[in-house]
């Protein structure tokens, strides 16, 4: 049999705010390698294939199914999983608790991924309609809620982003 | 005993947790340094493994065993998440080894490697070489019942895995009555998966000479015995852990590979060894829904009155037993019921075919017969002219209606009550009249379906709850039970019980979430739609003895008579004036520290369970069909569910949402597809299965009708599985409503429509 000689490339970027370096097999994906070397365990694997959007992450602001990306490709990028979302003191972001007020999470396999989609709409600090938000969440699947409180909660969770941005706009004023 | 608690929306137990990304599912679970174990499945699609060549794939670095069907146990074990029988009639169907010389389906199990990472596991898969005497294969039951058909157990002739006949009446007279009209139909639901995001896995190895197996289960305790019987270990010397599941919807009620994996750690010396579907596997290799095909005839007067009813089932079970034969016996056992008839011949037959093994989904049985039954319903409507909510409300199962067999009784007028509140949400009577004689290429349509679901599984199987309670030293109560969190929120609705049976405040109750079967209670776990009926039945007795403990300690330490003193929202209350005597923490500190007379509170309890409740509702669903396309838009929908009083509103309706996508999807756009030449899975992945999409659904609306359930103490009943039986024949009867035109298979998809608008003459080539 040919024998393969395993390579490995180490990389930088910044994980969760933090500047890291990790070297890894060139084969890896980045959910492995989140997973793996970095135990940032909300980021889970339906399918491995890009088809549910379990493993989504923020790269450079833009959600990505982790399991599709190279985790050499990580090199020099800012990657944020769910992990980010928490407060110091374990405080939930607006998102998170949209997600917890609106019943959103079932099972919760599919919400670490649906939030970090969300975070992602959130920061364009635009309004979208109901459609163009079936259209954004798309790429993940659930088998649980039939979407309709995760609608619910990514709505609620524009709002406060909305409201919070008019209030500091006007304390600015 | 108090209600504040139930009733309520509350908060999710586990909603933090799942929020932050913390709630631990059985990968996060593992530790470093597993052994990675991958199957081989066959190639073939029926046939005998005469050989395999392993030498290949042992050569590869870092595979540490590579194992064959020719190397497990000659054990023969069930699958299927029933709970076990003493009766020996009664067990399941033990039809599979761990991995088998005699495969019958493409993709069954025939060797395994062990490796130290999932590249070598993977790569040396790919380099075992097995030798196969082909068979001819099966794929449909109808030909597999046939005289000459493949042999897929030897034991089973013509493939029938099980065959039940049922009358009421006599069928045979009662059609020669003359003036009836005879009305036919064949219905076919199509095979599905289940589809949780978290595909099953599960990892054991050996501690103490015994062996640890954590799995993505939903059922414990009946894993551990199935363990047992699969490999010859002793039952006592498996202990299974279940964490947070990322879903089950019965395809997790089965063994699936536990049993193997257990073996496996035994041969490589009790290291621990880690497997975990991908995806492909998990849509063949795991449990589907049964595709089943119903032949109804009906004999009725001119006003639509039922004189007798004929009607036969042949489910697809695939290429082993599982469930074997409930499943189908479930939707035939409620024909006869949901439209009472005198005169009545019913057939189930349960088939072997050479496709993925048939189990247990959310519906188990009833989405495949509500389709048939429900879309016949409204034939019946055209038929004669009839209004099709009209002739429900005149020929559905009557409020005061007992079947004699389970003793359930319909308490209340639920259909009705279930129906008007779904007309009035969608406008129904006013579209109904303006949706009638249209013209053009965009039609509009709107249908209803109404369902009959049955709690629990008394009086075919035992039904049981065990359940512990312990007294911590601040008052608050952990609370233990076999019955598993999946997703659905039980251990949420089981704080909010708890809270008000126990009388202590909902913050202070503490649900143990992970089961594990040396310290949880024995329970049979999540299927059924039991969990919260059953659960609360538990509840309500080891609360009362409970209760009775903590109040004769309250006695001891405040010396006022038990009769007056009660636990209300965590406080010892003397109840003729009210006034608090102690809280249950400084009762419970007493109680544990005292040097003369120290106690721990706790109640252990086994609640049997000999009574079962019927749950009903309705789904009024409404299409837009563009007929050039041969598209079916759904554009609304509403679900009305009588499930008893709810525990918690909130919760109670995200559960409707997820089984009105299910159904969505069975209706319109999933179905597992087989190469008829080969029996090769055409479309095994997430992209080529059609799942419901963000994109794929209108707003979900969602009502209850509240009839307390008399047979259980905080009226509850069946929830879980209910929502996914009505909406695919309610979207079947939108669309006939819409064109006219029946269609008596789903998923009704553009391929359908095609077909059945070319033959209607709505669209010419």
């Amino acid at each position: 049999m040919e024998k393969h000689q395993i390579q490995y490339q180490t990389v930088h970027f910044t994980l969760n705010g933090k500047e890291v370096e990790q070297t890894v097999d060139v084969r890896a994906s980045l959910t492995d390698m989140l997973r793996n070397d970095f135990h940032m365990l909300s980021v889970k694997k339906g399918c491995e294939v890009g088809e549910c959007g379990a493993c989504t992450v923020l790269i450079d602001d833009e959600a990505i199914n982790s399991c599709l990306w190279l985790a050499v490709w990580a090199e020099g990028k800012n990657i944020r999983t769910l992990e980010s979302l928490v407060g110091p003191n374990g405080e939930l972001s607006d998102v998170q608790q949209c997600f917890v007020e609106e019943a959103a999470i079932q099972c919760g396999f599919c919400t670490p991924g649906f939030i970090m989609t969300a975070q992602e709409i959130i920061e364009t600090g635009k309004e979208y309609t109901d459609d163009q938000l079936r259209k954004l969440l798309s790429g993940h699947l659930c088998r649980c809620t039939g979407y309709e409180n995760i609608l619910r909660a990514v709505k609620k969770a524009i709002k406060k982003a909305m409201y919070k941005n008019l209030a500091k706009e006007q304390s600015a004023e | 005993m108090q209600k504040k608690y139930t009733g309520k929306s509350a908060i999710r137990v586990d909603a933090y947790d799942k929020a932050t990304g913390r709630a631990k599912y059985v990968e996060d679970m593992l530790p470093d340094g597993a052994l990675i174990m991958k199957i081989a499945h066959s190639k073939i699609t029926h046939g005998y493994v005469k050989s395999i060549d392993t030498s290949a794939a042992e050569a590869v670095p870092g595979v540490v065993k590579v194992l064959t069907c020719f190397d497990v146990p000659d054990i023969t074990f069930p699958t299927s998440g029933h709970p076990w029988s003493t009766d020996p009639h009664h067990q399941d169907v033990a039809d599979r080894k761990l991995l088998n010389q005699h495969v019958r389906y493409y993709g069954d199990d025939i060797a395994i490697v062990i490796a130290e990472n999932s590249v070598a596991a993977t790569q040396a898969v790919r380099l075992i070489k097995a030798e196969y005497e082909e068979l001819p294969f099966v794929l449909d039951p109808q030909e597999a019942m046939k005289d000459g058909a493949p042999q897929i157990h030897e034991e089973y002739p013509n493939n029938i895995l099980a065959h039940t006949s049922s009358s009421i009446g006599n069928y045979a007279e009662a059609i020669k009555e003359p003036g009836l009209i005879k009305i036919e139909g064949w219905y076919r639901t199509p095979t599905v998966q289940h589809c949780h995001i978290e595909n099953h896995g599960v990892y054991a190895y050996e501690e103490n000479g015994r062996v640890v197996v954590v799995s993505s289960t939903q059922i414990p305790h009946i894993v551990r015995r199935i363990c047992g019987q699969a490999t010859g270990l002793p039952w006592g010397n498996i202990r299974v852990i279940k964490p947070y599941i990322g879903g089950g919807f019965g395809n997790k009620q089965d063994a699936l590979y536990e049993p193997l994996v257990t073996w496996a750690t035994t041969q490589v010396g009790g290291r621990l060894v880690h497997f975990e579907c991908e995806r492909e596997e998990t849509f063949v290799s795991n449990r589907v829904r049964h595709s089943i095909t119903t032949h109804l005839i009906s004999w009725v007067r001119e006003d639509g009155t039922l004189v007798a009813r004929k009607g036969e089932q042949f489910a697809n079970s695939g290429s082993y037993a599982s469930h074997g034969h409930s499943i189908v016996a479930k939707g035939a056992g409620s024909i006869p019921q949901l439209y009472p008839v005198p005169n009545y011949e019913g057939d189930a037959y349960s088939i072997y075919t050479n496709r993925p093994t048939a189990g247990a989904m959310r519906g188990y049985g009833m989405p495949q017969t509500t389709f048939a039954v429900e879309s016949h319903t409204d034939d019946i409507c055209k038929q004669l002219n009839l209004d099709p909510i009209e002739y429900r409300r005149r020929t559905l199962m009557p409020q005061g209606y007992v079947d004699n067999f389970s003793k359930n009784e319909q308490y209340f007028d639920s259909f009705n009550q279930c129906l008007d509140e779904a007309i009035k949400v969608m406008d129904y009577d006013r579209k109904y009249e303006e949706y009638k004689n249209q013209t053009g290429p965009i039609r509009k349509g709107i249908g209803v379906s109404v369902f009959w679901y049955n709690t629990a599984v008394w009086p075919i199987s035992l039904e049981s709850c065990s359940v512990r309670m312990i007294v911590n030293q601040d008052g608050s109560i952990q609370y233990q039970t076999g019955e598993t969190e999946i997703g659905q929120g039980c251990d949420t609705a089981y704080s909010q019980m708890v809270a008000d049976a126990v009388g202590v405040p909902l913050k202070d109750v503490h649900v143990v979430s992970c089961q594990d079967t040396d310290v949880t209670p024995y329970g049979t776990g999540a299927y059924a739609s039991r969990q919260t009926y059953i659960g609360s039945l538990g509840i309500a007795k080891c609360a009362t003895e409970l209760r009775k403990k903590i109040l004769q300690i309250a006695h001891d330490q405040t010396r006022m008579p038990i009769e007056i003193l009660d636990l209300v929202d965590g406080k010892i209350i003397r109840t003729t004036d009210g006034r608090v005597l102690e809280t249950l923490g400084d009762l419970a500190m007493e109680s544990l520290y005292s040097l003369e007379d120290s106690h721990h509170i706790t109640a252990e309890t086994t609640c049997q369970i000999k009574s079962n409740a019927y749950s009903f509702g309705c789904c009024i669903a409404e299409v837009e069909v563009d007929i050039p396309l041969c598209k079916a838009k759904l554009t609304k929908i509403v679900n009305v569910h009588d499930c008893g009083s709810l525990i918690n509103p909130q919760l109670a309706e995200a559960q409707v949402h997820g089984g009105m996508s299910m159904g969505i999807g069975y209706g319109l756009s999933e179905q597992l597809l087989f190469d008829e030449k080969t029996g090769k899975p055409l479309n095994n992945n997430l992209l080529d299965y059609k799942l419901s999409t963000f994109m794929d659904h209108p707003e979900l609306e969602v009502r209850f009708i509240e009839n307390a359930e008399p047979t259980n103490p905080f009226g509850t009943k069946a929830l879980g599985e209910p929502p996914a039986c009505p909406v695919a024949s309610a979207i079947r009867n939108a669309i006939r409503n819409a064109t006219d035109v029946s269609i008596n298979v789903c998923p009704i998809n553009p391929h359908v429509l095609y077909k059945e608008f070319t033959e209607a003459g709505l669209i010419v080539d």
